[in-house]
């Protein structure tokens, strides 16, 4: 056997090398200059070519002068990952985002208390469905993929999606919401297939992690919406993102979208889990208020940090979405929300997803602020915090903290010099 | 040998005539297999208020001040709780304030000292999560509701007693309303 295989390497290169009249030394030479290699004067190729190679037939890769990357979030917050290689809040760079879809690579990430990725083989992963079934199953992800599958758009936002007037660019205002596409087995084709027994009015999700994350949410809503999700924007969930399999329960807040889910325990009550502890409110209205995600929109052009060139047309570009539905209507301000525009949606408006949305502005060089409203197509309204403050009847001071998920309008101001920065500030 | 072999022959035979016809609601695809009884036993740490999934197994605060110190919680969490770089799990304001205005510490504000034990079993030692006893987690969850003055220090804590303790918020912590899909998070929110 060794022979064999010596032998037919030193066929292949020295057929290479005829063939191409190049020996491997010169390719290696070749590839190592390709990026800083001048085109050829009078050449009509402007630029240098990006040479071929195992790692770009295998698995592409963007251009080198395309540099955004998602960041710790909040800023001064914990780093991610830490001193100890755990994973903690990472943001999306919503501010050079196009259309609706969040790459996998830059989706964002949040984790209980600081995590490892556990690194699970699914050859050996199974979930497991118990407790107030008919019953019980165990799936393995063969399995789980043999079930009628769905595919759609769902957003996931984490609690922590909160923006202050300390913060800069919408990363840091808004990053911590991602949209993308999901495939997956309804939650409720795995709990027919158990058959529920009476009683049984909440189920606990459980990851593989080595906190074991669980969260207890209302049977309703895994009947309604609920997707075993096992594929994410066409191939298999990253690590970050839960591989193998996760739970999208599409609207709730992000702790809910369980990782790395093994288990599903149906039961007759609320198990304070750990994760709920973390929602535990004297205030049921602000408990309410943690767990479905209110309308909310943000411009993610021009946002913060940006710089207008000067005077004349832009496109207003941002992002919409609801945990109630999908998003009817989102209006545009640019005199700092005396007038209100129909802004364009740019997709089409689906269920618990990002929309895209515009709005064609020529701007006269005047210092303004620009900002946008969303509307469910349930009727919820997107609101300024004053009008939120009010509501609870407290004075909106600076660092007025929304209660639940912060879904109040984001404004951008625009200074005469064409500079953007937080309109909170 | 022989009753083991038996068994094996005759289960799936037995699942097979009494298994599916017996439910009102049988598979529709019939993909997957039906875990064990010990298999759910041993995967499923849920732990909820009334604390039927309890395993046997007892400890006192004394006991889990030691345990506190073998397993190594004083490392992150500081002695008796406090210190460390871990969360404090030990309140320094006084039982007279008001609970919310309490610190948020687990086996403090915890509606159920179920949660506590579920958390110091599925989440810690950090690094070394579910590796823990069931008497040690009774012994740590003992000492720690001690700690925050909800127990005695000789209180034993076990599958009966541990559901019943009485934590200091009571009932004053809001229930979540009932879910349903296309409607307002909250009646009467207009945003």
């Amino acid at each position: 056997m060794g022979w064999k295989r010596t032998s037919r390497r030193e066929l292949l290169k020295a057929s290479a090398a005829v063939a191409g009249g190049f020996t491997l030394g010169d390719i290696a030479a070749l590839q190592a200059q390709a990026h800083d290699h001048p085109p050829t004067p009078g050449s009509q190729n402007d630029h240098p070519m990006i040479l071929g190679s195992k790692e770009l037939t295998e698995y592409g890769q963007r251009s080198r002068y395309v540099t955004s990357v998602r960041i710790a979030h909040p800023i001064g917050g914990r780093p991610s990952p830490d001193a100890f290689g755990k994973q903690f809040h990472i943001a999306t760079p919503l501010q050079d985002s196009v259309g609706v879809i969040t790459p996998s690579s830059l989706h964002y990430v949040a984790t209980t208390r600081g995590s490892y990725m556990p690194d699970i083989d699914p050859k050996l992963h199974t979930l497991t469905i118990h407790g107030l079934v008919d019953q019980p199953l165990t799936l393995t992800m063969d399995d789980l993929k043999r079930f009628p599958s769905v595919t759609r758009l769902h957003f996931i936002e984490c609690a922590g999606n909160r923006h202050t007037p300390q913060q800069k660019t919408v990363q840091e205002t808004h990053g911590m919401t991602s949209c993308a596409e999901w495939t997956g087995v309804p939650l409720s084709t795995l709990l027919k297939e158990c058959g529920l027994k009476g009683g049984a009015t909440w189920f606990v999700a459980e990851g593989a992690e080595e906190v074991k994350g669980a969260s207890s949410m209302p049977i309703t809503k895994a009947m309604d919406d609920c997707l075993i999700a096992y594929g994410m924007n066409g191939e298999a969930l990253r690590p970050q993102n839960g591989f193998p399999v996760r739970l999208i329960p599409p609207g709730f807040e992000g702790i809910f979208h369980t990782k790395y889910l093994r288990r599903i325990k149906v039961v007759d009550r609320y198990y304070m889990n750990y994760n709920d502890f973390g929602h535990l409110r004297a205030d049921p209205k602000e408990l309410a208020l943690s767990e479905q995600i209110g309308p909310k929109s943000v411009i993610t052009y021009p946002s913060g940090g940006q710089q207008l060139p000067g005077r004349g047309f832009y496109e207003i570009s941002g992002l919409a979405w609801s945990g109630g539905g999908a998003i009817r209507t989102v209006e545009v301000s640019t005199d700092g929300g005396k007038k209100w525009n129909l802004a364009e949606l740019k997709t089409t408006p689906q269920r618990m997803a990002h929309v895209r949305f515009g709005y064609q502005w020529t701007w006269d060089g005047s210092a303004t602020e620009i900002l946008s409203r969303a509307t469910d197509e349930i009727g919820q309204v997107q609101a300024l915090r004053e009008q939120i403050a009010q509501w609870w009847n407290v004075p909106v001071e600076r660092n007025y903290r929304v209660p639940g998920l912060d879904n109040s309008i984001m404004p951008w101001k625009i200074a005469k010099d064409g500079s953007v920065t937080n309109g909170l500030a | 040998m022989g009753s083991l072999r038996l068994v094996t022959i005759l289960l799936p035979t037995i699942v097979l005539l009494v298994g599916s016809p017996a439910f009102a609601q049988s598979p529709t695809y019939g993909v997957g297999r039906t875990p064990t009884a010990e298999e759910i036993r041993r995967m499923d740490i849920s732990i909820g208020p009334t604390g039927e999934e309890l395993p046997p197994g007892r400890g006192t605060a004394k006991e889990g001040a030691q345990v506190f110190e073998q397993k190594g919680c004083v490392a992150c969490h500081g002695p008796a709780g406090l210190g460390g770089m871990a969360p404090e799990l030990q309140s320094k304001k006084g039982q007279d304030v008001p609970i919310w205005k309490r610190e948020r510490i687990l086996p403090l504000r915890s509606p159920f000292a179920t949660t506590v034990w579920d958390y110091i079993r599925r989440g810690m030692p950090a690094m070394n999560e579910g590796t823990l006893t069931a008497n040690e987690v009774y012994s740590l969850t003992a000492y720690l509701l001690f700690l925050n003055k909800v127990i005695a220090e000789d209180e034993v804590l076990d599958q009966q007693s541990l559901p019943k303790v009485k934590m200091p918020i009571g009932d004053d912590y809001a229930k979540l309303h009932e879910w349903k899909p296309r409607t307002p998070r909250l009646e009467g929110y207009p945003y």
